[in-house]
């Protein structure tokens, strides 16, 4: 194997980054300009959307399942079992919702957005459609974004959803609570600031992957390899991506909302 | 000072404007690896230039850079009276609508069945009905004789089939420049024929201008000796007497020069070792 040089590799690398930004700023910047792939878009919504749903149904539900199970231990030490509802709500909607659907669509779409685009790089079909005429740019990338983000919206709200059945679950089943107390605990703990900060994570975390996945299979080199390569890369990366923003962007949300009370 | 004179750089542009494709002095390099090497051509309108180098001497670089998909290290290129080394994206996108790329390995769109590969520019553009782009379709798909493939996916053609889908592609929209890369490569001599067929066909018929890269200088002689007849249908050979009529030129690169810009005449009376070894 080849020695590579820190300072060639911290350029790379640097590199990677300066290019990654000018696809992720350009994506965003299409959506102004004309032509307006709305129809590229919707089969994307279509494909991200509807295909990620069965996933994140059962990521949700055994969530909340075992959250409330985890929790349950806790809460009774307490003698404040009634709460369960509470509990599952908070995290759900704040952190567990978004973060797992957030990884579980990374998983799922990051790597087929690097692997499609992948393959139509190393056969010159990207070259091809600039040929043509045609800004991938545009055509590709914009619409997986925007569809992504968008997307995630709602599937974030499904994956919370399921996550409070699979919560509701456990506590009637398991610990025979009533089921109205605990649908009104969970209901009457969430307040604006959860419901916010719940919902403007999914849309930045659709960007991430989106983006990540694009710039992945648009830079991929090495035949059929290179895009095996390309979209490991792009799920590891949009994982590690998603998980450093959760921290930032909650931590900003916070300081924001502190500022309110 | 005087306000009217033009500056030297549009004086440049109006003389090259008189070209299909003018490289001057040209340089491309990736990493260490210098692939063109201060290298001038011109191609002018009506012309077909055959390029010929071993693999990985270039060729697909320079159709590249005349389509401005890559961008020279140094030098300056014209296509069509426009400087593709100067023009910004949007408008090199509108530059490239009236030119025409075949790929090395066609580069059709594998999720787009033939129809919609052929059609995919006439959509794009926008402004052309339905009904018209469906005739333009059918009438390119004809042209190269595979009609009845309309519906078909790419992965279900063969190399061939894939090539003429790939030219059809290229030229639905009437571009006034084509660039073939390899039409030929890696297909069997019947086959290949039938694609030169389709070269001299487009050449004659919408007199554009074109490079075409290949492997096989066999083809080239046949692009320049012979004519296509519209009335039979066929390629047929030019008479002895009319070998001039046909504007055909070779260019051989080697080792990131050009060491050969000529017509049939000059190359057969060359005598250099290096180009007398490659015709031979
Ligand atoms: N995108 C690229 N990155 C790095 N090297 C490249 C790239 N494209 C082409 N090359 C190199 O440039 C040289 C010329 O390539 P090419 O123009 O495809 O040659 P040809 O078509 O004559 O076989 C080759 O050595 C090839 O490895
Ligand atoms: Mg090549």
């Amino acid at each position: 194997m080849e020695l590579i040089s820190p300072t060639e590799f911290a350029k790379d690398k640097i590199l990677a980054v300066q290019e990654y930004c000018l696809l992720a700023g350009r994506s965003v910047g299409n959506i102004f300009k004309r032509p307006r792939y709305l129809g590229d878009t919707l089969q994307q919504a279509d494909l991200i959307g509807v295909g990620s749903l069965p996933i994140v149904i059962l990521t949700g539900f055994f969530t909340g399942f075992v959250f409330a199970l985890q929790g349950a231990n806790t809460l009774e030490r307490f003698g404040s079992l009634t709460l369960i509802g509470h509990l599952v709500a908070l995290s759900m909607v704040r952190e567990l919702g978004p973060v797992l659907t957030g990884l579980m669509v990374a998983g799922r779409n990051a790597s087929g957005i690097a692997s499609e685009l992948g393959s139509m790089q190393v056969t010159e079909q990207i070259d091809a459609m600039r040929a043509l005429g045609t800004d991938p740019m545009k055509k590709l990338v914009t619409p997986r974004v925007i569809a992504t983000a968008f997307m995630l919206i709602f599937l974030t709200i499904i994956s919370d959803f399921m996550g409070l059945v699979g919560g509701s679950v456990v506590a009637t089943v398991l610990l025979r609570l009533d089921m109205a107390q605990y649908w009104a605990t969970a209901w009457q703990s969430l307040v604006r600031d959860d419901v916010i900060m719940g919902l403007v994570k999914p849309p930045i975390f659709g960007f991430i992957i989106a983006s990540v996945g694009c710039y992945y299979g648009l830079t991929s080199r090495g035949g059929t390899q290179g895009v095996g390569r390309a979209t490991t890369q792009a799920v590891v990366s949009a994982s590690v991506l998603i998980l450093l923003t959760d921290a930032v962007v909650t931590r900003l949300l916070m300081i924001t909302f502190a500022g309110y009370k | 000072m005087p306000v009217s004179a033009p500056s030297p750089s549009s004086i440049a542009a109006v003389a090259k404007s008189e070209s299909a494709i003018v490289f001057q002095d040209v340089s491309l390099a990736f990493e260490e690896n210098q692939v063109l090497d201060d290298i001038s051509f011109q191609l002018e309108h009506g012309e077909t230039k055959a390029i010929f180098g071993v693999a990985g001497a270039g060729k697909s670089s320079i159709l590249k850079l005349a389509l401005g998909l890559i961008k020279p290290d140094a030098g300056r290129i014209w296509v069509l009276g426009e400087e593709v080394t100067a023009l910004p994206q949007e408008q090199l996108f509108e530059l490239r609508r009236r030119i025409g790329m075949v790929f090395q390995e066609s580069a059709l769109f594998d999720s787009l069945a033939v129809r919609d590969n052929v059609a995919f520019r006439l959509i794009e553009e926008g402004g052309t009905s339905p009904e018209e782009i469906e005739a333009r379709v059918r009438e390119v798909l004809r042209f190269v004789e595979l009609e009845h493939t309309m519906d078909m996916l790419p992965g279900e053609l063969s190399g061939g089939m894939r090539r003429r889908v790939a030219i059809a592609r290229a030229i639905i929209a009437r571009p006034e420049i084509l660039l073939y890369d390899s039409p030929t490569g890696g297909l069997d001599p019947v086959t290949s024929t039938t694609i030169v067929e389709l070269l001299v066909k487009q050449r004659d018929v919408y007199r554009s201008s074109s490079l075409l890269v290949t492997h096989r200088l066999q083809d080239a002689f046949i692009m320049a000796s012979h004519y296509f007849d519209r009335e039979a249908n066929k390629m047929r050979p030019l008479p002895p007497d009319s070998q001039d009529k046909v504007s055909m030129s070779f260019l051989i690169l080697r080792e990131g020069k050009v060491i050969f810009d000529g017509n049939a005449h000059d190359l057969a009376h060359s005598r250099d070792e290096y180009i007398r070894e490659y015709i031979s």
